[in-house]
């Protein structure tokens, strides 16, 4: 099963409720997926800042002297707010890639959840209402989000197993259904130098799409390859700085509902998930077409 | 009128209440208030009352109906009216996958657009969809009527038996086994009724529909046909 929820916010005025819309619709898709669940919230991003976000089984040992670590290793001024197993680090954009490099060394233990300039991708395994409270997302103003609840098929129930995965700086995506040739395409993907942390499927979809990217592709053509190369069931919801991106495959046996006003788009997996969004009763509310790449972008 | 809200009793309360209007009941007249998406709303009736649900619905509303008049005033998620042995679903709004379902009897509207697999697998149910249908839909379809008054997506009527289908618009593909065949009166005749019942009478003529049926060469598996399947 699993569950997705997407919002992206068109009037300024709602942005301060996105995490707590968001978490409302969340944990209406907990009948869908209460193994683990995972948020990515992309907030307006600041010039010259970028933002890493990281996550520790041992959050007290390896956050305790962290933004400072990472300040020496850097060369530039790193401040921190840590979230239960998370940790939102702020740094100059221009050094994002040299800490990610650098936290290899400094915490070999630590995994990036998520670098950029607007997202900041939280996860972890339970219930979708406790995750959301650990991390105090229904506090979070932003300008759209992705969530997803996660129920196992392919891969273990882990941290590093849950959604979204993030493909890239400030790129996410999250998955319903299952892929059935990812082994291979896994195999082929590390022969062209990706890294994957898991056995997951949907890790495999991320890194095909940050892979096209890398060639030159832009994001709607690798979408759109993805109807090509994936083989089996899948509505993915990609986030980018800007937006986000649907694409369910050619059968579409896997639910999708998109409702649209003038203040948002929003993304279910049911209609339920969107109940109480306001001014939902007189949105257009649609399923997309399967095969068919959306987007919405500001 | 009895109203039952959804959000404040629930739906156990709700079927089981409804469950129990079994043959004659003085409350025919049934509105149903905050559905909100939930499912199985109004699934199992055997009695010839009249239930509005006011709003969207989720996954298998009106399932398994018999006798009753089911009216959605909204949308209608995955599988609704599935199985349904008799009576009536109408639906404002859209519905989503596989609508009618093995559907065995009855009658079911959508005056919206339904997707994908609309009619899988119908066993008698007649289906008026006033808008478009996805692909693959009255896949293995047995008998009853689909009648379309816009287009069909990919992959229409795919290994099909006897159930026929009338569509005013494009057809996207036809599935397997699947052919265009001529109209003659009594189809007219047929559809003339079901328009009439599918409240889409003011919308369309019969006239101006196609039929699609069976070619009827996989009933049983020949060999020669083995590149057909």
């Amino acid at each position: 099963m699993c569950g997705i929820v997407g919002l992206f916010l068109k009037d300024p005025k709602l942005e301060p409720q996105l995490g707590a819309l968001l978490t409302d619709m969340l944990i209406t898709m907990t009948d869908r997926g209460p193994d683990s669940a995972g948020i990515a919230i992309y907030g307006r991003p600041e010039k010259g800042r970028a933002k890493l976000t990281v996550q520790s089984a041992t959050p007290d040992a390896d956050f305790a002297a962290l933004t400072d670590d990472l300040g020496r290793a850097i060369a530039a001024k790193v401040t921190g707010v840590v979230k239960d197993t998370h940790m939102v680090l702020e740094l100059p954009e221009d050094r994002l890639e040299a800490a990610r490099h650098a936290m290899r060394d400094l915490r070999p233990g630590v995994k990036v959840m998520s670098a950029g300039e607007g997202i900041e991708i939280y996860k972890e395994v339970g219930l979708p209402k406790d995750v959301a409270a650990r991390f105090e997302v229904a506090r979070m103003s932003g300008t759209h989000g992705i969530g997803h609840t996660r129920m196992a098929t392919e891969s273990a129930v882990t941290t590093m197993g849950a959604h979204p995965f993030s493909t890239g700086s400030d790129q996410c995506l999250v998955h319903n259904g299952s892929l059935s040739n990812h082994n291979s395409v896994r195999r082929v993907l590390k022969q062209a130098g990706m890294t994957f942390e898991t056995e997951n499927d949907t890790e495999v979809a991320a890194a095909f799409i940050s892979h096209k990217l890398q060639e030159g592709a832009k994001l709607g053509e690798a979408m759109e390859a993805t109807l090509t190369d994936l083989d089996g069931f899948f509505t993915f919801v990609v986030g980018t700085k800007n937006g986000f991106g649907v694409v369910r495959d050619p059968i579409a046996c896997k639910p999708a509902v998109m409702a649209e006003t003038d203040q948002y788009v929003a993304f279910g997996s049911e209609y339920r998930a969107m109940v109480n969004l306001p001014g939902i009763d007189n949105a257009r509310v649609w399923e997309p077409e399967p095969a068919t790449v959306y987007f919405w972008e500001r | 009128m009895q109203t039952f809200d959804l959000s404040a009793q629930g739906l156990r309360a709700l079927n089981s209440t409804l469950h129990g209007l079994k043959g004659q009941t003085n409350q025919t007249a049934w509105e149903i208030i905050n559905p909100k998406g939930a499912h199985a709303i109004a699934v199992g009736l055997d009695a010839p009352v009249d239930v509005t649900v006011r709003g969207s619905t989720g996954y298998y509303c009106a399932g398994m109906n018999k006798q009753a008049t089911v009216r959605i005033k909204g949308s209608a998620g995955p599988g609704v009216a599935e199985n349904m042995m008799s009576g009536t679903v109408i639906i404002d709004g859209d519905a989503s996958q596989y609508a009618g379902a093995t559907g065995r009897g009855g009658l079911l509207v959508i005056k919206g657009n339904a997707s994908s697999r609309c009619g899988i697998s119908m066993k008698g149910i007649d289906i008026v969809v006033h808008g478009n249908i996805g692909h693959m839909s009255a896949f293995m379809a047995q008998s009853g009527n689909l009648v379309v008054l816009g287009d069909a997506g990919d992959a229409l009527g795919d290994s099909l038996y006897e159930a026929r289908m009338f569509v005013r618009g494009s057809v996207k593909s036809l599935g397997a086994d699947c052919v265009e065949k001529e109209m003659r009166p009594e189809h007219i005749a047929i559809l003339a009724d079901l328009l009439k019942r599918g409240e889409a009478d003011h919308l369309a003529k019969p006239e101006e529909f196609k039929r699609y049926g069976s070619a009827r060469k996989l009933y049983n598996f020949n060999i020669d046909n083995a590149s057909s399947y």
